[in-house]
């Protein structure tokens, strides 16, 4: 019906430009309606850890103290600016004044101190929690200034407050977030049909002048089916399609003049996890001979229509301090076979793959399941369900070989110092380096710091460090403002506009 | 021999060109599958993934997958693992459903239990109760089996009973039984050998829908784990392919069709010359 009528409009300005010459034709489109291939379980990003619930709310309905920015550097939000202490301790934040919230309460220094409170309250479900842990003590002595006091220095703290977990709330609506989310953003939730879609208009009285956003209503609709996302595309269903889950279809929009199709990177590094704490991969060199065995190159082509940027450690070429590491244990099949040998499998290995049912996940599985079998190693694919059967066996009762997954969460590489955790990685060294990075200041210290740990995981290879996953976003050629990477999960649709 | 000369001799008889183009379709099947067995153009398993995506006659006769693995030897290989795990499941399936029909028939007391439990797994919908024996025996070609073969059973249990239930209303029967023959002596002499002919004609039936049950659960990835390439999971592979390869689609769609069809038009035209009720009515 919009549609339609849209359609007599624009036939009527036509006319009209054709009878009044000189007139304008239609201004540009103030409306957007944007694909994502999984709807979220909720729209609380303080409560629950699926990325696609940022994807949909984070800097669009809520907002954070600090932001992410495009290119993975934080940017000053709520908080307009802070001073950090010499010792690293404590972090002072100047607060925007006459910010307000969807619901009409007021944003201050009490609102942020309930909002951090509560993501580190003892029976708090928020995913990130573990980020947070360092912060000690929260204060507001008025109403525009916020004191937080770290137990120990962490150099992180500014990037972990500007990610989605992070987003102001506050005590009112706190309760119903996850089906009417509250936030300060310039979009306010409209309507939430399940199944379908979820609807965001603008917020008339946004705080930011600095950031005026150019669309008056947002439609997120979701489409599972990847044929079924390309076909609602090029009928116009849906303007843009940020992450379309199919790799094979996207090579036709790159093509298409209609579109604008650049792939970009996200922050979801595929690993394939290795028990480490038992045979055949307690022994180093076997992990490192099956990396050997792997042509990077080539499993990216075969697994994602070769978008996505291989990686030789758990970092992206996203992050701060990223190194090429890819070339410390390159594809050689002839040294893999010589290290199994050495290692004492000369005669062959056997063991079993825990596959997820995701395509990427079940395409790497076959392949490298080739590639082993070149090397002499036998692997066998159990497919398992994801995710509940999959945490369970991997995740908490570590039962497996070797498994694939997608990390998603960006600047995650401390995961490897986690105790107890699925890899089952132990390496003093490498705790060492990664609490350093974490509590350096100094931020060449810092990127040091993290260099350190991405080579001696790329030396060690608890998981083998196989890609990061391609942003293939498609939208129409018309819209700008998109983000082309991804260093956080999001649709920040703040400077997205038709230019026409 | 002469009398199966005698019945070719006379040409055209109702079923005939069923049973020929079954026949043929069936045999080729089979054929196809063994010869998989000691032939196929490639390794199957093989990928040349820079060799991705080609067209038939481009790259092999049915051209390459999204791995660059040869479509028709895959469809070859295909052949086999579907065939295994259907024959499998049928034997399991008509073993026991025919050992619990003709027990039904011959012991009143049994046939009640026997139907009763028959209802019940007629209740639950194959594919369904496949996918819960997946998640508790995890995938594999046993679970693909055990669910396909299970849910036979009751198939061949009312056949077997209804066709025992009518010879053992024969005379001849009340004659065996005067000459003091047993209860079991009478089904493996006078009752088996009677209904076989309507029991092969379910196997070849069933056999059918064995196939597509298994294509069904490699499809949803209940089936044989990969390398194994299975018609299903092929099928399931090509389908973000269909507007850039829909040979990838094409190929092991039409080999399940045509083993389908094969298997039902055999079926239909043994029934026309082993059951006895259609004969009498043709």
């Amino acid at each position: 019906m919009v549609s339609r009528t849209r359609r007599h409009l624009l036939t009527g300005a036509l006319l009209a430009a054709l009878l009044v010459p000189g007139l304008a034709v239609a201004a540009p489109r103030t409306d957007l309606v944007l694909g994502m291939p999984v709807e979220p379980p909720g729209l609380d990003p303080t409560s629950a850890a699926p990325t696609v619930i940022g994807q949909v709310v984070w800097q669009n309905v809520f907002e954070g103290l600090t932001r992410v920015d495009r290119d993975g550097k934080v940017q000053p939000q709520l908080a307009k600016s802070w001073a950090v202490s010499p010792d690293g301790l404590t972090y002072t934040f100047a607060l925007q004044a006459g910010v307000k919230f969807h619901n009409g309460e007021a944003f201050d220094a009490a609102t942020a101190k309930f909002a951090l409170d509560a993501i580190r309250a003892p029976g708090s479900v928020n995913p990130q929690k573990a980020l947070y842990a360092v912060i000690a003590d929260v204060k507001a002595p008025d109403p525009a200034t916020l004191v937080l006091t770290l137990s120990k220095p962490s150099g992180n703290l500014l990037f972990w407050l500007g990610l989605p977990a992070a987003v102001m709330v506050e005590p009112k609506s706190r309760d119903g977030l996850k089906a009417i989310p509250v936030g300060t953003g310039p979009f306010r939730f409209a309507s939430w049909r399940k199944g379908d879609r979820v609807e965001l208009t603008r917020s008339p009285d946004h705080w930011d002048s600095a950031r005026k956003v150019h669309l008056d209503k947002v439609t997120f609709r979701f489409i599972g089916d990847p044929q079924a996302a390309a076909a609602a595309l090029r009928a116009g269903d849906v303007d843009a399609f940020p992450l379309l889950p199919a790799p094979e279809l996207y090579a036709a929009f790159q093509k298409d003049k209609a579109f604008t199709a650049e792939p970009g990177l996200t922050e979801m590094k595929v690993v394939a996890g290795m028990n480490n704490a038992a045979k055949p991969f307690g022994d180093k060199r076997v992990r490192q001979a099956l990396m050997m065995a792997v042509d990077r190159k080539l499993l990216v082509e075969g697994a994602y229509s070769g978008y996505g940027a291989a990686i030789g450690s758990h970092y992206t070429p996203n992050d701060p301090g990223y190194r090429d590491l890819t070339g410390v244990y390159p594809y050689d099949p002839k040294k893999a076979k010589a290290l199994l040998a050495e290692a004492g499998y000369a005669k062959g290995l056997t063991f079993t793959f825990k596959s997820p049912q995701m395509a990427y996940a079940s395409r790497t599985a076959e392949i490298l399941q080739a590639m082993f079998a070149e090397v002499g190693v036998t692997m066998t694919i159990v497919p398992t369900e994801f995710p509940a059967k999959w945490v369970q066996e991997v995740m908490r009762d570590r039962s497996f070989d070797m498994t694939v997954i997608a990390h998603a969460e960006p600047m995650d590489i401390a995961i490897y110092s986690n105790d107890p955790y699925y890899f089952g990685y132990k390496n003093p060294a490498f705790n060492a380096v990664v609490t350093e990075a974490a509590q350096a200041t100094d931020e060449a210290a810092r990127l040091k710091a993290y260099g350190e740990a991405q080579q001696i995981l790329a030396d060690d290879v608890p998981a083998l460090f196989l890609f990061v996953l391609p942003k293939l976003s498609v939208w129409k050629a018309k819209l700008t403002g998109f983000w082309k990477n991804e260093p956080v999960p999001s649709n920040d649709l703040t400077e997205v506009r038709w230019t026409e | 021999m002469t009398v199966l000369a005698l019945r070719a001799r006379r040409a055209w008889r109702p079923g005939s060109v069923t049973l020929l183009v079954g026949g043929v379709l069936t045999a080729f099947l089979v054929a196809v599958a063994l010869t998989s067995l000691v032939w196929t153009p490639e390794d199957p398993a093989r990928m040349r993934i820079l060799q991705k995506l080609k067209g038939p006659l481009v790259s092999g006769l049915l051209g390459t997958d999204h791995l660059g693995r040869d479509v028709a030897s895959m469809l070859m290989r295909g052949a086999f693992n579907s065939l295994t795990v259907a024959f499998a499941a049928v034997a399991v399936g008509a073993v026991l459903g025919t050992l619990a029909g003709v027990a039904a028939a011959a012991r009143a007391g049994f046939d009640a239990v026997l139907m009763r439990i028959c209802d019940a797994l007629f209740a639950l919908p194959p594919i369904l109760s496949a996918i819960m024996l997946g998640a508790l025996l995890g995938p594999g070609a046993l679970t693909a089996i055990i669910a396909i073969g299970v849910f036979m059973i009751p198939v061949f249990a009312r056949v077997t009973r209804g066709a025992a239930l009518q010879i053992w209303a024969r005379d001849y029967i009340m004659a065996a039984r005067m000459a003091g023959k047993g209860t079991a002596r009478i089904t493996l002499e006078h009752v088996l050998p009677n209904i076989a002919g309507q029991i092969i004609v379910q196997v070849t039936i069933q056999l059918a829908m064995a196939i597509l049950t298994e294509a069904g659960l490699s499809f949803l990835g209940l089936g044989l784990p990969p390398p194994a390439p299975t018609w299903g999971r092929m099928l399931a592979e090509a389908q973000t392919y269909l507007l850039q390869a829909p040979h990838l689609a094409l190929a092991p769609g039409l080999a399940i069709a045509a083993a389908v069809l094969g298997l039902n038009l055999l079926g239909d035209g043994l029934a026309a010359r082993l059951d006895p009720r259609r004969r009498q009515a043709s």
